[in-house]
């Protein structure tokens, strides 16, 4: 038996609202937030990157596991927007961390499900007791093209799991993945922006893995969705991962704490991941959580967790998701994001 | 150790010099010096220039410029410490005459800022590059740090270091070197565009371009060269940490402090005995904490010296009658041997309308860095 | 940045590692071979806390050129816990609240990129405690 041992996650504080970004565009900013349920995002600074974003997020979870960082055997980082197209992310949060060099090391690369991706590769080693701890991050400071409905919710941040067989916070009950190949989403290389399907993103690919894999994790464990304490859905907007938690059974107060994306964004491969944090931030031992990520092209992994009597003694030792979301912002306007985001064309 | 003497000083005017390329304007100073004194020939040449390197592309500047110079063979070098690389150059040739090495020793200060560098980041490799530069720090923003410190400790306002800057321009609005030689008010300084915080526009130096050269000789031969020659009576190097945070109070500059204690004590003066003064105010801060550790006024006490007249033409102790760096203008490398050259002016009472009566014993002091290293001479009229 | 000396800089940058002096317990950030209070050889490596105090700051107006997308923004000396001081931007608030006593933290920030091609430099910020 393995799980989480130590978790952590990192919001920055800039933030745009909706209500900016649609004014920019001429258009009508309650159309937006009643559509896409999204009130504001995270930006990130010009000095904030997946690296930073991971290394913070670690440096919790580190401080929740009370591990030295020197027995994680391996890391992994999941996410579309590694500062370097080829140099890895991992090692400059390895060194920052204080981890190695005797660890494995990978970027993983699976659109917004990369984080998970990681999470997963990270439990295997450790349940296959080839490492005695392995860290699995997500994180993004994902960009969304000017004008598209992406802009809205394409946001940064990311969440760290620290994997071990002992003084675990979360045991992992069940694992399940589901893949197909599905072009709903994609950014060739070179690329500054992502495409994407438009609708075509929806029924035939979110909703079609997520569903399956949840289905199928259900099924797998026989738990039922009222045996959950929590769930969360990969958020792509505000909309998607309710209506995906209703149809699989879900009340809304069993998704409300993990569903972060209203004024958090989407934060891609740190999405999910984020939202367990915010769950494991409050559960209580013993609580059953569902989280199922979502990654186009197109795939979800599933997890079924149940807390420890060991959660609520670590949960106070770093800062929680809800108090980053709602603790000190600074607000951004359209023309500031477009500088933070390098969107703005300057001199060398 | 031979007595030691000024007896000819030449400089270009300070500025944009937009027609005049590094050694042109070294050539023009170190010319004037030598017609000044009416000498024809040296025997060495200390060439003082903090980055001719990163302004110009252009090192090894000894040769360089003794080649350009019409005076091939004889020995000259570069010196360098930042923005006292002039003051240094200085006090190395006083050291070569004073050893009796060499009896006629030329100390050229030269600064071309204006080429197309990035000055701010030329001038920071002054800082530290690990610590400070790195993270984004600035010269500006190093002094207003100093400034801030200064304020927070000692209650120095941004009027009073307002003053600083007003009171050199009027003694800067009588000087045709300068190159802002215009008066501003208080309220012009304070409205001025901010660079760091507290620190505006009017705070600064400039960025400048301009040479400057004396002519050092031993005393028992300066009266060939001319009647009214200069002691060099005392000369102090010293140092201090180059990173800001690696001081204890980093409003104080220990540097300074050092330096002027050992050219006190060699001159066998002490700041009391002092008529007029030259100090390094790149900043309008750096003055207020130059006069502080060079003993004119106590430790915390320097704010309001320039508001109430302590330190201009006609107080108790004038500095920067040239107009200083700020007024005057202040291309790195040859600002310590400009001062030099406006003390040795005041001595021989040549100094015009900026004149301080009667004025016998004179100091000039030049700094490196944000600190690091200080060089200060004491001059007498003879 | 050349990559030769960015990496020997990383222990420093990365991980706050400093010196302290077995002699007179002074600490230097980063660690060095002498002790600059006395002279002293014997240096035993510490972690810095990643938090301090302002100890003094400025707003910069007028950046280089590598930082000029940034301005203004704030910088300062911090103070650790351990005595150690550290010059570093000061981010996410509002620039001239930076004033000597806050209490900062000190987050991993991507500081400085050598241009559109070359590698990325990280190291330390500070940022007001909430
Ligand atoms: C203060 C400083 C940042 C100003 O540079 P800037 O913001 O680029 O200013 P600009 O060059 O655009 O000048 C704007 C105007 O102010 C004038 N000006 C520039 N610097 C000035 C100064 N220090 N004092 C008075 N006027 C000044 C310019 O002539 C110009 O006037 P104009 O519009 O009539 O032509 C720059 O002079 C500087 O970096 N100084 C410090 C130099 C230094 O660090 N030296 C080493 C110290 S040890
Ligand atoms: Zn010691």
């Amino acid at each position: 038996m393995a799980g989480i041992v130590g978790y952590g996650a990192y919001i920055p504080r800039k933030r745009i609202k909706a209500d900016e970004i649609a004014l920019q565009w001429g258009k009508n900013p309650e159309t937006i937030k009643r559509g896409l349920l999204l009130q504001e995002k995270s930006v990130p600074g010009f000095d904030e990157d997946t690296i930073t974003i991971s290394v913070s997020a670690g440096r919790s979870a580190i401080a929740r596991a009370g591990i030295d960082p020197q027995k994680i055997g391996a890391l992994y980082i999941g996410s579309e927007s590694h500062p370097y197209a080829v140099k890895p992310s991992g090692t400059v949060a390895a060194e920052a961390l204080g981890i190695g060099p005797e660890v494995h090391i990978a970027d993983f690369e699976f659109a917004c499900k990369a984080g998970t991706e990681a999470m997963f590769v990270a439990l295997g080693l450790v349940e296959a007791g080839r490492v005695d701890y392995a860290m699995g991050i997500g994180a993004d400071t994902s960009q969304g093209a000017p004008d598209d409905a992406l802009e809205f919710s394409a946001s940064a941040g990311g969440a760290a799991f620290i994997f071990g067989r002992d003084d675990m916070v979360a045991e992992v009950i069940e694992t399940y993945s589901y893949t197909s190949d599905t072009p709903d989403f994609w950014r060739r290389e070179g690329e500054f922006y992502p495409r994407h399907g438009g609708r075509f993103t929806g029924e035939p690919a979110y909703f079609k893995h997520v569903l399956a894999a949840s289905r199928a994790i259900l099924e797998k464990t026989g738990l039922k969705a009222e045996d959950f304490a929590y769930a969360v859905f990969h958020m792509p907007n505000g909309k998607f991962p309710m209506t995906a938690g209703k149809q699989l059974g879900f009340k809304k107060e069993q998704l409300d704490t993990g569903w972060v994306v209203p004024t958090m964004g989407n934060t891609y491969s740190g999405s999910s991941p984020t939202g367990l944090a915010a769950i494991l931030d409050v559960a209580k031992p013993d609580d059953l959580i569902l989280i199922t990520s979502f990654g186009s092209g197109a795939g979800s992994d599933s997890f079924v967790l149940k807390a420890t009597k060991r959660l609520p003694e670590v949960q106070g030792l770093a800062p929680t998701v809800r108090s980053m979301l709602d603790g000190p912002r600074q607000y951004v306007t359209y023309g500031e994001y477009a500088k933070f985001r390098e969107k703005i064309i300057v001199n060398e | 150790m031979r007595e030691v003497a000024i007896v000819g000083a030449g400089m270009t005017r300070f500025g944009e010099l937009w027609n005049q390329s590094l050694r042109q304007m070294f050539v023009e100073a170190a010319a004037g010096a030598l017609n000044d004194a009416g000498a024809d020939r040296v025997d060495s040449m200390y060439v003082g220039c903090m980055s001719g390197g990163q302004f110009t592309g252009q090192e090894h500047l000894g040769p360089l410029m003794a080649d350009q110079f019409g005076m091939t063979g004889v020995a000259s070098v570069h010196v360098e410490s930042a923005c006292a690389s002039g003051g240094v150059a200085l006090r190395q040739a006083f050291i070569e005459v004073a050893a009796g090495v060499s009896d006629l020793v030329l100390a050229v200060g030269i600064e071309k800022m204006t080429d197309g560098a990035d000055v701010t980041n030329v001038l920071a490799t002054a800082a530290d590059q690990e610590l400070e530069v790195y993270y984004g720090v600035t010269f500006p923003g190093l002094y207003a740090m100093i400034a801030r410190a200064h304020m927070h400790t000692y209650g120095t306002t941004e009027e009073d270091l307002a003053w600083v800057s007003v009171k050199n321009h009027r003694h800067g609005a009588k000087n045709d070197k300068a190159q802002f030689p215009t008066e501003f008010t208080v309220e012009q300084v304070l409205s001025s565009s901010m660079v760091a915080e507290p620190l505006r526009l009017l705070h600064c130096s400039p960025v400048s371009d301009g040479a400057a050269a004396v002519l050092l000789c031993p005393l028992d031969q300066a009266k060939q060269y001319t009647d009214r020659p200069v002691k060099i009576v005392g000369s102090g190097l010293a140092t201090g940490s180059l990173a800001l945070a690696d001081r204890d109070d980093p409003a104080f500059l220990d540097s300074v402090q050092k330096s002027g204690e050992r050219a006190f004590k060699m001159a066998g003066v002490g700041p009391r005995d002092i008529q007029v003064a030259e100090v390094h105010d790149c900043f309008s801060i750096a003055e207020v904490c130059c006069i502080e550790a060079l003993g004119f006024v106590e430790r915390g006490k320097g704010g309001p010296a320039a508001k109430d007249g302590f330190t201009a033409i006609g107080g108790c102790i004038p500095v920067n009658t040239s107009g200083g760096l700020k007024a005057k203008g202040h291309p790195v490398g040859a600002t310590g041997v400009a001062q030099a050259i406006e003390i040795f002016r005041q001595l021989r009472g040549e100094a015009g309308a900026r004149q301080v009566e009667n004025a016998r014993l004179g100091l000039a002091q030049n700094m490196g860095g944000s600190g690091a290293s200080s060089v200060v001479h004491i001059f007498q009229g003879v | 940045m050349p990559s030769p000396r960015y990496t020997r800089e990383i222990p420093s940058r990365y991980r706050l590692e400093a010196g302290r002096c077995k002699g007179c317990g002074k600490v230097t950030y980063p660690a060095r071979t002498i002790c600059p209070s006395c002279r002293g050889e014997e240096i035993e490596k510490i972690n810095l806390s990643p938090r301090g105090k302002v100890v003094t700051s400025t707003v910069i107006h007028v950046p280089p050129d590598d930082f000029l997308m940034e301005a203004p923004y704030a910088m300062a000396v911090v103070e650790t816990p351990e005595g150690a001081r550290l010059m570093t931007q000061v981010v996410d608030c509002e620039p001239s609240t930076v004033l000597p006593g806050l209490e900062v933290s000190l987050e991993f920030r991507l500081i400085r990129k050598e241009g559109k091609s070359g590698i990325l430099c990280y190291g330390h910020k500070a940022v007001p405690v909430a």
